[in-house]
């Protein structure tokens, strides 16, 4: 096991600058994801970290050791990548062999190693069949296995189960947690999908246009984004997110609605973003007014869909609601809860938030 | 969501016309849909192939319609030292150019894979031999083998200065079985490798990727990932090459014409030779015909030991 440090990362294809100063900091044994919407770079992060792209600029550290000209096969690490490229024309026995086999490891040693692998991912019966002959959570899962016969420092997961269904990937979600909770090797794992993100990470990190855009404990990053697209691409459904500005009686936005900020709190006046979650808001008799506009029961809670004045936010209910398209229903906002943006750079406005929870 | 009063707009069908119905019957779209394929096969392939087979039975000759001899024509060949000087050229050729158009052709789609400058004029470039015509091919060789003009010869003794006399390429047989086979190969080897690189194509990126992490030296990666990855379109190509090489005909009838003393004949200008400048049909045909159980054990010496592999079919547990 090792830790792993980001320092500075540069990365440039010609003339395309791919990632622009990564610095993310990995204690060992930890669990991190590295997450964002597609082409912003994970792969690529990933990808000079197991020595398959050159680093342009920057340092990347494996267990306190700069490996920027360490090769692949001399940084300890097992990668399992988002097609598993399992060789075809071998079995799951010597898929899972092949790192041994090279390293000219004794038979019995081999043998004992793969067994081990297999037994913690239950492919025991599995053993002699090819690639082909497998469903995709099995090869999904053989991939994993070849990468823990390596026992590696670090383990590299390039979205490994963006290629199995809803159900299975659910499955393999709390499988893969398990499992480092049982091995406790430092993982880095690329993903696009927030939940994947939110429900397997220590630590998230979330990356967009080839800059970190914020990294911490899934929690912290919901609680407090620390800018708008953060703000905006954790959590499901998305944060509402409204233009407007801040004056002395409240938040006024675009057409005049007034959306309520909290009483202690008075950031300074001018022009802002106004976000909720959509679970944070509240039925409450003397709240605002909202018309709804679709009603999505989901049997645990609700969503609705509502207009509150010309602003069109999302709301998520424990209560079941019965109010039918065209109806008012009185809302109101978590005072505790509200975020404000700065409208220009993004960036959390955060004094005043502060103040709010002291 | 429309009143259900309203009633359904209904496509009209058409009853079909008998001729229609003649056309979707069954036994006459069998019959139409094979004839085409079967008449053609029959005229082009079937009746030349039959009456070369029955030729090889008779002592036709040029002029003269022949009658039914059986076995006398194979059993003549059988005591014929030319016939299976040109049965042991014939394997010899084949397998020698095979080996080296396989060498050469595997070692330059491997180059062609990588990302070199110039690739496609590269590639471009490595068909030249293949489009040439062959006769063009042969004609450059016989003068490339020419014993006063040979370019070889001259590089050898005036420019270089290590030889004091030309080469004799053509004049004795085991310089002239050699010089056939660099001319065979070198007309080969674009075939080769202009088909084993779409087979190298073929092969995922990634797994090198993964056998880069597993720890795989160059060499390794080559031997656990680019064989048995490209083994089944070697087999094809190699199935397709020996076939090519074994009934070769232009380039050695063109260059040697079977000398120095009969040493380069193969069977198929020993069978040409014999049947239309010799005028002995039936004979000729015999030698044609003798060729078959070599092709055959080749196609299936390489369908079986290299095509078929299990783990490209989805069977089930062993
Ligand atoms: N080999 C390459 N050459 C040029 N551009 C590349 C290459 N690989 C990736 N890119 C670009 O780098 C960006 C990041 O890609 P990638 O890391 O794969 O994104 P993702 O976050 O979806 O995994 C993309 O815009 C992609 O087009
Ligand atoms: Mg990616």
């Amino acid at each position: 096991m090792a830790s792993v440090a980001f320092r500075d990362v540069r990365k440039s294809f010609g003339s395309t600058h791919v990632l622009h100063g990564v610095s993310v900091e990995i204690p060992d044994g930890e669990f991190v994801v590295l997450v964002g919407p597609s082409g912003c770079g994970k792969s690529t992060l990933l990808r000079m970290l197991a020595g398959l792209e050159n680093i342009t600029g920057g340092e990347i550290l494996i267990g306190g050791r700069v490996v920027n000209q360490v090769p692949p096969k001399d940084r300890d690490i097992a990668m399992v990548f988002q097609n598993y490229a399992l060789y075809p024309h071998m079995t799951v026995r010597d898929n899972m062999a092949f790192s041994m086999k090279l390293a000219q490891a004794p038979k019995d040693v081999m043998e004992r190693e793969v067994l081990r692998a297999a037994r913690i991912l239950g492919l025991e019966a599995l053993l002699d069949r090819f690639p082909r002959q497998l469903s995709g959570g099995q090869r999904q899962r053989v991939a994993m296995g070849r990468a823990i016969v390596r026992n590696p420092q670090v383990f590299l997961f390039d979205e490994p189960l963006s290629n199995l269904d809803a159900k299975l990937r659910v499955h393999m979600r709390s499988e893969m947690k398990e499992l480092h909770q049982r091995l406790r090797t430092t993982t880095v794992y690329v993903t696009h999908d927030q939940i994947e993100a939110m429900t397997m990470a220590d630590t998230i990190v979330v990356m967009e246009h080839g800059h970190v855009r914020q990294a911490g404990p899934p929690l912290e990053l919901y609680d407090r984004p620390a800018n708008l697209f953060v703000a905006g691409f954790i959590g499901s459904p998305a944060m509402n997110l409204v233009e407007g500005a801040v004056t002395p009686d409240g938040f006024r936005c675009a057409d005049g609605t007034l959306l309520p900020l909290p009483r202690h709190a008075r950031p300074t006046p001018g022009t802002a973003v106004y976000g909720i979650r959509p679970e944070h808001f509240r039925l409450d008799p003397h709240g605002m007014p909202a018309r709804v506009q679709v009603v999505e029961p989901m049997g645990s809670e609700t969503q609705v869909v509502l207009r509150i004045g010309e602003v069109p936010v999302t709301g998520v209910f424990r209560e079941r609601i019965a109010a039918r398209p065209g109806d008012l229903l009185p809302v109101s906002p978590d005072l505790r809860l509200v975020h404000l943006f700065n409208k220009e750079t993004g960036e959390r406005i955060a004094p005043a938030m502060e103040e709010t929870h002291a | 969501m429309s009143a259900a009063a309203e009633p359904h707009w209904v496509h009209a069908r058409k009853e079909p016309t008998a001729l229609a119905r003649f056309f979707d019957n069954k036994a006459v779209l069998v019959i139409a849909c094979l004839f085409p394929a079967v008449g053609l096969l029959t005229v082009f392939l079937t009746y030349p192939l039959g009456l070369g087979v029955f030729l090889a039975f008779t002592d036709t000759t040029i002029g003269r319609r022949g009658v039914w001899v059986g076995l006398e024509n194979f059993q003549y060949l059988a005591s014929d030292p030319i016939f299976w000087g040109a049965v042991f050229y014939s394997v010899f050729y084949t397998a020698v150019a095979t080996v080296l158009k396989f060498a050469l052709g595997l070692w330059l789609a491997l180059l062609l894979n990588q990302h070199t400058p110039f690739k496609s004029l590269i590639r471009a470039i490595v068909l030249l031999p293949w489009i040439t015509p062959t006769v063009l091919t042969a004609i450059a060789f016989w003068w490339i083998y020419d014993p006063q003009f040979s370019i070889i010869s001259w590089v050898f003794v005036e420019a270089l200065g290590w030889r004091t006399e030309n080469f004799n390429f053509l004049g004795s047989e085991w310089p002239a079985r050699f010089s056939l086979i660099a001319a065979n190969v070198w007309r080969g080897i674009p075939f080769v490798a202009i088909s084993l690189l779409a087979g190298l194509q073929t092969i995922s990126p990634s797994l090198y990727e993964a056998a880069l992490l597993d720890g795989a030296t160059p060499w390794q990666r080559f031997r656990y990932i680019t064989v048995p990855m490209l083994l089944p379109i070697l087999a094809i190509v190699m199935t397709f090459s020996i076939i090519f090489t074994f009934t070769d005909f232009q380039l050695v009838y063109a260059i040697t014409r079977g000398g120095p003393v009969n040493s380069t004949h193969i069977l198929a200008t020993l069978a040409f030779q014999r049947g239309i400048p010799g005028g002995q049909l039936g004979e000729g045909a015999a030698i044609a015909v003798a060729m078959i159980p070599f092709l055959v054990a080749a196609t299936l010496f390489s369908y079986f030991a290299l095509a078929r592999r299990k783990w490209q079919q989805g069977e089930g547990n062993d």
